[in-house]
């Protein structure tokens, strides 16, 4: 799956005896696939805990509320997994959801008629603001984790200028479409998840995508190969931009209202959402879907930590305590099945 | 205070170079324009000049002590940061503010604005930290977590740890003694503060140029397989450096707790992104191996010279609040790393 080469093999890491050749296939297979097993098996332990803590984790009313969160996480994990499977990182994705919100509820202030101007418009500002980041970090070649925190001062200080206060209404068509529930059990926000999963697995057919995992996975192998590295890079923080504009649109549609302070608090977010769902921070391996499902679980376990009874005081220490269990096993597997020790000074000229 | 402007850059900058002969000197000349601690230096002379053309008060003396006093507080938290970052693999340690805030804290708790149990105070609280850079090292070396996420996680844990020690209210007050450290006039008119960041530099600076640990840090940082091969047990280096980051974020944390001597939860939130910037733009690379602490202390006062300008010259404030100096600090982050933060060209 991954593309470090196995000829450099590290004493004593590979049986040297042992399996057969179909046995090692398969075991070869299953590493690859670990991390998505990994985070299939813990979506269903979140979802089976759920259901025992909330009696009516299934009726209607429940799977829209639920889902009405999932999406929103779920989709700026998404905008940040492009990114780094591109080999780069995002520090500024929360503030372009932020940005991209406010200037959409400015926009729409409470009207029908204004919506598609204003869906129009926050979708723009996520693409110039992913533009903005492309072109510091592909063009000037500036270290993508400062680069996004100083243009996240930039975007967040914009979002600040459009939006002072949480506040702004967002047309009464967007949040009630947003609330709707098809064939009595299917919300639209899950409609709109799986159409954001079926877009990615579009992109991923499409020679972008190749290009997308050649650039990220070995950036200096991918020049010499023809692929338009700078190109493909300023592509995906421009895509990751716009999928962050949809998040912010999201988060409009499921609270109402916009609020221009939650930046940091999603970015984080994103990147403990990609980590779990499988995507190596280095580029290159993972995919969209991995980072959806990690978003789920994550805001499954916020919600269980709630339902569970767990005092108010200590429920942020509980829910830190397993994220980080949930991130050291995603790294244990994501470690493991790509190559060991030596591969960290294979980052040098792709990282950082 | 002069000495610690002027002695980082007047050593800090001809390391290798020093002993080439007069032949040299072109390429000298340019190698010197090219340092990162030259560059940041004169950016921040040049934004402090500014500064007091500005605001004639910004030049005085006691002006340029706050200043200063202000910088040191990320100066020290930047030390660790310059330590993973040198230790190389991705290292990063985001959890540094949260640290830092954890440290004062369980230390106001502890002190509750008397000096009794100032010392058993002081070492609880860093005694907290290095549990944190344990944890984050553990996450890091033995369960493969990257470094960003690892330590993105624990400020999850560090933030739920205080809200549960607290109960959203943090209790107590600095010491009257580490609020007379920061605030007070100790030595030769300058703020104990000072004279400890001052004796952490020189200390910082030694153990990375002259000491086999600052050796090994970088042999690790540069290529932990070759430092491998060659004898280094990189894990214990870099489980070091980790510990070393909670560690000197818990002093920073105290510090700001003499400067605000009261404690609230945001306290050190402000350090997580910009002890990275201080580290970057004084020239660590992200990539590890590369750079130096007299770099970072040139990146934090370069950074909170320009934070007061733009206080200053009052932008922000009024109608617009916060906004355009958060804009326009941004910017000029990208200018300064534009400079000279660039990575390789893929052509070559």
């Amino acid at each position: 799956m991954s593309t470090p080469t196995p000829t450099r093999s590290p004493a004593g890491l590979p049986a040297p005896a042992g399996p057969g050749p179909v046995a090692q296939a398969a075991q070869s297979v299953l590493s690859a696939r670990m991390p998505t097993l990994a985070v299939a098996a813990l979506l269903v332990l979140t979802v089976g805990a759920s259901v025992l803590l909330q009696p009516n984790f299934f009726s209607p009313y429940s799977l829209s509320a639920s889902f009405a969160t999932f999406l929103p996480v779920a989709t700026i994990a998404a905008a940040q997994t492009i990114i780094v499977l591109g080999g780069g990182i995002d520090l500024s994705i929360g503030t372009i959801v932020t940005l991209a919100s406010a200037v959409s509820v400015v926009l729409m202030d409470g009207d029908n008629s204004r919506l598609p101007l204003a869906l129009a418009a926050g979708l723009a500002t996520g693409a110039a603001c992913g533009l903005v980041n492309g072109l510091v970090v592909a063009g000037l070649r500036l270290q993508p984790i400062v680069a996004t925190f100083a243009t996240s001062s930039v975007f967040g200080g914009l979002a600040l200028l459009v939006l002072p206060q949480p506040g702004g209404t967002a047309s009464p068509a967007l949040t009630q479409v947003f609330g709707m529930v098809l064939a009595l059990y299917v919300p639209i926000p899950a409609v709109l998840l799986l159409a954001l999963w079926l877009a990615w697995r579009l992109l991923r057919r499409h020679r972008f995508g190749q290009y997308l995992y050649a650039v990220g996975g070995n950036a200096d192998a991918a020049y010499t190969s023809a692929v338009p590295v700078s190109a493909v890079r300023v592509f995906s923080y421009v895509a990751g931009g716009t999928v962050a504009a949809l998040a912010g649109i999201a988060l409009l549609a499921d609270s109402g209202a916009g609020d221009p302070t939650l930046g940091t608090e999603l970015t984080l977010g994103s990147i403990a959402a990609l980590v779990i769902g499988g995507t190596r921070l280095r580029g290159g391996s993972g995919g969209v879907g991995g980072a959806l499902v990690g978003a789920i679980v994550l805001s499954l376990i916020q919600s269980l930590v709630f339902f569970a009874g767990v005092p108010t005081d200590a429920r942020e220490f509980v829910y830190g305590c397993i994220i980080i269990a949930a991130i050291a096993l995603a790294g244990l597997l994501t470690a493991r099945s790509g190559a060991g020790r030596p591969a960290s000074a294979r980052g040098r000229g792709t990282t950082a | 205070m002069n000495v610690s402007t002027a002695e980082p850059a007047a050593p800090g900058t001809p390391e290798p170079p020093a002993q080439a002969p007069a032949p040299a000197r072109q390429s000298r000349l340019r190698r010197l324009l090219r340092d990162p601690v030259v560059i940041s230096g004169s950016v921040a002379v040049l934004l402090w000049a500014v500064a007091a053309l500005v605001s004639p008060a910004f030049a005085s003396w006691d002006q340029f002590l706050t200043l200063m006093t202000v910088a040191s507080f990320l100066g020290v938290i930047a030390i660790g940061q310059t330590l993973v970052i040198i230790a190389g693999g991705e290292g990063i340690d985001l959890s540094v503010g949260a640290t830092a805030t954890l440290a004062a804290i369980v230390a106001s708790r502890f002190m509750d604005g008397s000096d009794d149990g100032f010392l058993a105070a002081v070492l609880v609280a860093l005694g907290a930290c290095c549990v944190v850079g344990v944890v984050n090292a553990v996450g890091v070396l033995v369960f493969r977590v990257p470094p960003l996420v690892m330590t993105l996680g624990m400020i999850a844990v560090v933030a739920g740890f205080i809200r549960l020690y607290t109960g959203g209210r943090p209790e107590g007050s600095a010491a009257p003694l580490l609020r007379t450290l920061v605030k007070g006039d100790t030595v030769a008119g300058i703020p104990g503060v000072l004279w400890l960041w001052l004796g952490l530099a020189v200390l910082v600076v030694w153990l990375l140029r002259r000491s086999p640990f600052g050796w090994r840090l970088y042999a690790v940082g540069a290529n932990p397989t070759t430092a491998y091969l060659s004898g280094v047990n990189t894990a214990a280096v870099k489980f070091a450096a980790y510990v070393l980051s909670s560690l000197f974020a818990g002093v920073g944390g105290l510090l700001l707790l003499g400067y605000a001597e009261n404690v609230y939860t945001s306290l050190g939130t402000d350090y997580m992104l910009n002890s990275v910037a201080a580290a970057v733009i004084g020239g660590t690379a992200l990539v590890g191996g590369v750079g130096g602490y007299l770099g970072t202390v040139i990146g934090a006062i370069l950074l909170t010279v320009l934070d007061s300008l733009l206080r200053i010259m009052q932008i922000g404030g009024g109608e617009w609040g916060d906004a355009p100096r958060q804009i326009i600090y941004g910017v000029v982050l990208i200018i300064v790393l534009t400079a000279y933060g660039r990575q390789k060209r893929l052509r070559q």
